[in-house]
């Protein structure tokens, strides 16, 4: 079986000529269904630049990202959107929830694109929110909801549609130590028990040490790449 | 999907309440102002209609004297009783011809006293101007052949003269004849105009001629014409009859006139017409204002939810989707605000009908187009944001603050 995402000498080039930045300058790298990966390195290193390629966001300037042994230079951005649709899930620092929307809507909101029916979205919805314990909250806004359950509730709405790779960007980054504790060991056990594949960008060494592959980032290269065996 | 967009819609109305209503104002007043205009357009048509068509079925009023501008130093001949049996013998097209002479006088009965207008006819006034008695009698043939003191009294004589007492039987005094009530006629009401049509009493031209006026002069002659088809016809007849009654010779302008109220009443609903549909295209425009609203607020609302947009993005809406959310928001407002402003509308144009005196018409298609225009002004006016939130780029929307 061919690897979950492969790039294949990327480039990522913003402006041109004297103000040209190179945010990707050669990139190779392979992840494998069920890996667990955290992506590091300084701001400007380009990590996040690597993040929205993998997730679908973004298209290589050069270079070929092949998910799911697809070349994603080859889609329209509308093929994109389904791919992202189809087989991404996505959390975030900012969390990322609609305000004056309850959790329930919020977590329902992607399945809605994939035209499921109101009662079906309902059962999938709560049943993600179960997952990531939050019974009990499901009509709360986020307004209502701590910082931690407010990631619980955006990890519910990454999952809700069984993705093949959820990519979470610096998602402890707003959350103080116990809460960054649990969301982790969230994380965890849904790569664990699920086999979701996880790539996570963070910057600090203790929410990387959850993973089960570091992979380092410096000036637009993979400076180091390394398993971690558990 | 498409309902489940209107779903979301509503339910984003919803959350920002009292903009949505703000939003939604422009639209309301806008479909509001058209609805009620061309309602109220429409009655007035229908009102200055009514009261022609109770002036008279078809009816066409020959006169002595010239229609021309200006005044006239000659005098033309008073029209006679012959003219009356002339035109009912040899104008094929007309199914009544009633001499009509009239003039003022002070109306007494017993204690009471009132300025009306008398007139001399026959029976077939009736017909013509299409009067109903309410009680009593028209004349007998030999009231009218003998020119015997009775009369008709129009509603508003009989109010001024006896009030609520019946009127039949009673003696009115006017000027100097003395003449018995057969009858009273139905009631007609106040004309456009504010005259009042009930204020009018009937007698036989006979005894108009012997007793009031002291001539056989015929002041006017009302007809009605079989059909409305058949009134140029009619005319032409008519003209040409009384040319030669009348010895006018040829090349000479008539020395009488002959009144159609068909011609008044195209008049009067081509007036209406003009001013409805002048207030209608006021206040279409007033919709247009209220579209530029919509889009405006739509335009800061795109901006201001860039976010949420970054996020529909990111979990796999197409801009296809994206585009038709916000524009099925803007066409929801629109037709939320079209709803609520024909309610006001036809509320409206029926609480100022009433006040005015002019019947509430309920036009289906107006009420229709409003509602239909106020969602294409949605569609026009929302495609604009819609495109804007469409063509974001989902990591910048995603980082945007």
């Amino acid at each position: 079986m061919s690897a979950l995402m492969e790039l294949r000498g990327v480039f990522k080039i913003y402006g041109r000529g004297e103000s040209e930045v190179r945010a990707l300058d050669g990139v190779d790298m392979t992840i494998e269904a069920g890996e667990f990966v955290a992506v590091m390195g300084p701001s400007g290193s380009g990590k996040s630049t690597c993040m929205n390629l993998l997730g679908c966001l973004d298209r290589p300037t050069h270079g070929a990202y092949l998910f799911r042994g697809v070349d994603v230079n080859a889609l329209t951005l509308d093929q994109l959107a389904l791919l992202r649709r189809h087989y991404l899930g996505f959390v975030f620092q900012g969390f990322n929830l609609l305000a004056r929307t309850t959790a329930l809507e919020n977590v329902e909101l992607p399945l809605v694109y994939r035209g499921l029916r109101a009662r079906e979205r309902r059962e999938l919805a709560m049943k993600a929110l179960r997952d990531v314990g939050l019974n009990g909250r499901e009509h709360h806004t986020p307004a209502e909801l701590s910082g931690g359950q407010q990631q619980r509730v955006a990890i519910a709405r990454a999952i809700v549609t069984e993705p093949s790779l959820l990519v979470a960007d610096e998602p402890t980054g707003n959350l103080d130590t116990a809460r960054t504790a649990e969301i982790m060991e969230l994380l965890v056990e849904l790569n664990r028990a699920r086999g979701i594949t996880i790539v996570l960008v963070t910057h600090e060494p203790d929410v990387a040490a959850y993973s089960s592959r570091q992979i380092t980032f410096r000036d637009g290269r993979v400076e180091r790449d390394e398993r971690v065996e558990a | 999907m498409l309902l489940t967009t209107v779903l979301m819609a509503l339910r984003e109305i919803r959350r920002n309440t009292l903009r949505s209503i703000l939003t939604m104002l422009g639209i309301v007043i806008g479909v509001a102002a058209v609805i009620a205009l061309v309602t109220l357009g429409q009655g007035a048509t229908q009102k200055v209609t009514n009261e022609v068509a109770s002036m008279g079925v078809n009816m066409l009023t020959i006169m002595p004297g010239a229609q021309r501008r200006g005044p006239s130093n000659v005098t033309a001949a008073p029209l006679t009783l012959e003219d009356v049996k002339a035109l009912s013998r040899d104008v094929t097209a007309l199914s009544a011809v009633a001499p009509t002479s009239s003039r003022s006088v002070l109306a007494v009965a017993a204690n009471r006293s009132w300025n009306t207008s008398v007139m001399g006819t026959t029976n077939e006034y009736f017909t013509v101007r299409n009067t109903q008695i309410d009680t009593g009698r028209i004349f007998a043939d030999v009231e009218i052949s003998g020119g015997q003191p009775v009369c008709v009294v129009g509603a508003s004589v009989r109010r001024e003269l006896f009030g609520a007492d019946s009127p039949l039987g009673q003696t009115i005094r006017l000027g100097k004849v003395s003449c018995l009530v057969i009858g009273l006629t139905r009631a007609k009401g106040q004309s456009t105009f504010g005259m009042d049509m009930d204020d009018y009493v009937l007698m036989p031209l006979a005894t108009f001629q012997r007793r009031l006026a002291g001539n056989r002069d015929v002041g006017a002659i009302a007809v009605s014409v079989v059909d409305e088809s058949q009134t140029n016809r009619a005319k032409a007849q008519i003209s040409s009859l009384l040319r030669e009654r009348r010895r006018v010779a040829d090349g000479q302008l008539d020395d009488f006139t002959v009144h159609d109220t068909r011609e008044m009443l195209q008049t009067l609903q081509t007036v209406t017409g003009v001013l409805t549909a002048l207030l209608g295209a006021v206040a279409a425009v007033s919709l247009i204002v209220g579209g530029i609203g919509i889009m405006n607020i739509m335009l800061v609302s795109v901006t201001e939810r860039t976010r949420e947009i970054g996020i529909r993005l990111a979990i796999g809406a197409r801009t296809y989707e994206v585009m038709l959310q916000f524009l099925v928001e803007a066409v929801v407002l629109c037709v939320l605000g079209g709803i609520l402003g024909m309610i006001l509308g036809l509320g409206g144009s029926y609480l100022a009908g009433q006040s005015i005196g002019v019947p509430f018409v309920f036009l289906p298609e107006v009420v229709v187009i409003a509602v239909l225009f106020s969602g294409v002004v949605g569609i026009a006016f929302g495609f604009l944001p819609a495109r804007k939130a469409a063509r974001l780029n989902p990591i910048e929307a995603l980082r945007h603050e």
